[in-house]
């Protein structure tokens, strides 16, 4: 079927119009399981990807492997034109490819503010030996510190500018996290389950933060379970199964793809899986979330 | 008992140089435990090359004293890097064993007595403070008041002790307060999220090590230039426990908590050895012997150090907020 983000049609490892991430054979072995293997795949440019998946499908191992927070047995991958095979993970960062973890990382004995504003690339003051003469970087600190009480704004943390982010709930660490990841105007977006663990009330205003970083021409891949949400904001959705890309493809067509429906969805294929695990089956979907 | 003698004397300690020794090699460690995370659990060993390179570069190389504190203080940076680049790729833990048994290592090549041509082996290096002394800038006499008085030289090494003290604290308090220092607490916190946000997390450890190397190893040149003398027999890992000691009692992510720890920790020391001393000594205490005295100081301080991590983990200038999540 046509659509304008494959080249033809929406296949496992499908061609893209305009790609901003290829990666080619990249496996990860951990002992004898094989962990990811994938063939080939091409993330398009200023569009919301969702990596949806079972749990061990090796989503999260694929999001490391391309951030070089872990190093792949083989493989290679291209991002905007720069190959990032065995680039270090600060320099990937470096390069407008940033991440979120799926355990929150909020710098907990960090004030919201100086999360924020560690988050910013290029501060001069963070060279040791310029750290000492402050008219070096006191310019430019204050131009990160009001970006940061925009981003804080706009994701509603304001009012915890100075505490701890340790004083803050897990659902607003999430959004601390991706506020940070924003404050280095990246171009690639990796979130790693940016709904995991957040309330109702938070994920209409996440999805729409997630909707405005498009609108701004960033592009996003998330790993997410929440069938609701991949539906929602998504723009193409590629399914991983025991390492491999099983299926690919706009939202709509890939919920009916076979396939998937055998991989992942299963009996609940028609039903809203983000809604019924919240309220039906809170026991369940607490363990998914590990 | 002579009370007044006893708190002259633990008052004395207050500002005495060994404590001034002691506050830098805890400054030196708070950078590398308090505000990066490092576990380093051989701080004895950065002041000891300190000691040995201030001493070596004197006698040995024939250095000017200033140029021999530079040569130690340069031989600390080679033994960070030496000690950090294979080892700050380890967890905490991990590090915390690598950098024990670097400082054995380290204690044991001093005292070998295959260079002792240069180390002096057992015996240790004196005789090079001659020229610290020349540089006294204080005519002979006795200067001060009441528990303060002291002579021309013991006045100099104060001074002297204290005012490096006083700059490597303005230093550190300078550099954590930079964005410089704000990543090394990132990295604190979680190596990886920093990672995440772009920044050589490897670099900045190396550089905190560095640092507080350093600092640590000027902290040895005092407490030789006090004694007159360096011995491989001071380094050992007791030295780096009662660094630690220093640093928790404080704080360990402050700059005064060190300072105020070190006071605190020799003032008790004194004052526990004083006291123990002369209940013994008028047989208000008669199952102790007079050299058991020394030992049991040391339990009480141990149980009032534990004490002190159940009750108040933060030290006496942590942040209660800050520790209050801690875990």
């Amino acid at each position: 079927m046509a659509n304008n983000i494959s080249v033809g049609a929406a296949a496992p490892g499908c061609k893209k119009v305009d790609p901003i991430l290829v990666a080619d054979n990249v496996t990860r072995q951990f002992g004898g399981l094989t962990a990811v293997d994938v063939a080939h795949l091409e993330i398009p440019r200023g569009q919301i990807t969702a990596l949806i998946g079972p749990n061990g499908a090796g989503k999260t191992t694929l999001f490391n492997l391309l951030t070089g927070f872990d190093k792949p047995n083989t493989g290679t991958w291209i991002y905007d034109g720069k190959n990032l095979a065995g680039v270090s993970s600060y320099k990937v960062a470096r390069l407008g490819m940033v991440r979120t973890f799926q355990l929150t990382k909020a710098l907990s004995l960090l004030t919201v503010i100086d999360n924020m504003r560690l988050g910013a690339q290029d501060q001069p003051g963070e060279n040791f030996l310029r750290s000492f003469l402050k008219p070096l970087w006191i310019k430019y600190e204050n131009q990160i510190t009001e970006k940061a009480d925009e981003l804080l704004k706009r994701f509603k943390l304001d009012a915890k500018r100075e505490d701890y982010a340790a004083a803050l709930s897990g659902g607003q660490r999430k959004l601390l996290e991706m506020a940070r990841a924003l404050m280095s105007d990246p171009k690639l977006v990796m979130l790693d389950e940016p709904m995991a663990g957040v309330n109702p009330a938070l994920t209409q205003s996440l999805l729409e933060h997630i909707k405005d970083l498009k609108k701004n021409g960033t592009t996003v891949l998330f790993v997410e379970h929440d069938m609701h949400m991949v539906r929602h904001i998504s723009d193409w959705v590629v399914v991983m199964a025991e390492g491999k890309i099983v299926a690919e493809g706009p939202p709509a067509l890939v919920m009916k793809d076979q396939a998937v429906i055998d991989a992942y969805l299963g009996a609940h294929a028609d039903t809203d899986l983000g809604t019924v695990s919240i309220k039906t089956i809170p026991a369940k979907s607490t363990k998914e979330k590990k | 008992m002579d009370w007044l003698a006893i708190f002259n004397l633990a008052l004395g300690e207050l500002i005495s140089p060994l404590t001034a020794a002691y506050i830098l090699c805890a400054l030196g460690l708070a950078v590398h435990f308090g505000f990066t995370g490092l576990m380093n659990f051989g701080q004895a060993a950065f002041a000891a090359v300190g000691a040995y390179g201030l001493a070596i570069g004197i006698l040995t190389f024939s250095m000017p004293t200033w140029a021999a504190v530079l040569f130690g203080m340069a031989c600390a940076v080679v033994f960070a890097l030496i000690l950090g680049i294979p080892t700050l790729r380890l967890r905490a833990d991990y590090l915390a064993i690598v950098t024990i048994a670097a400082a054995e290592i380290f204690r044991y090549l001093m005292l070998t007595s295959g260079f002792s041509d240069v180390t002096g082996g057992s015996a240790g290096l004196s005789a090079f403070n001659a020229e610290f002394r020349e540089l006294n800038p204080f005519p002979d006499g006795n200067y001060g008041f009441g528990p303060f008085t002291f002579r021309e030289e013991e006045l100099w090494m104060r001074i002297v002790g204290w005012s490096a003290v006083v700059l490597a604290a303005l230093f550190v308090m300078f550099v954590m307060r930079s964005p410089w220092g704000r990543v090394l607490r990132g990295i604190r916190e979680d190596e990886d999220a920093v990672r995440s946000l772009g920044k050589n997390v490897f670099a900045y450890k190396l550089q905190a090590l560095i640092i507080g190397g350093v600092i640590a190893a000027l902290g040895g040149m005092i407490f030789v230039l006090n004694l007159s003398n360096v011995q491989p027999a001071s380094w050992g890992t007791n030295f780096t426990f009662m660094i630690w000691t220093v640093l928790l009692l404080g704080g360990a992510a402050t700059i005064l908590g060190p300072i105020v720890g070190g006071m605190l920790f020799f003032l008790l020391l004194t004052l526990t050895q004083s006291i123990i001393g002369g209940l013994v000594d008028i047989g208000v205490i008669n199952f102790l012997s007079p050299p058991q005295v020394g030992q049991v100081r040391f339990l009480i301080i141990g149980l009032a150090l534990m004490a002190l991590v159940i009750f108040r983990p933060q030290g006496i200038f942590g942040n209660k907020k800050e520790m209050q999540f801690n875990g």
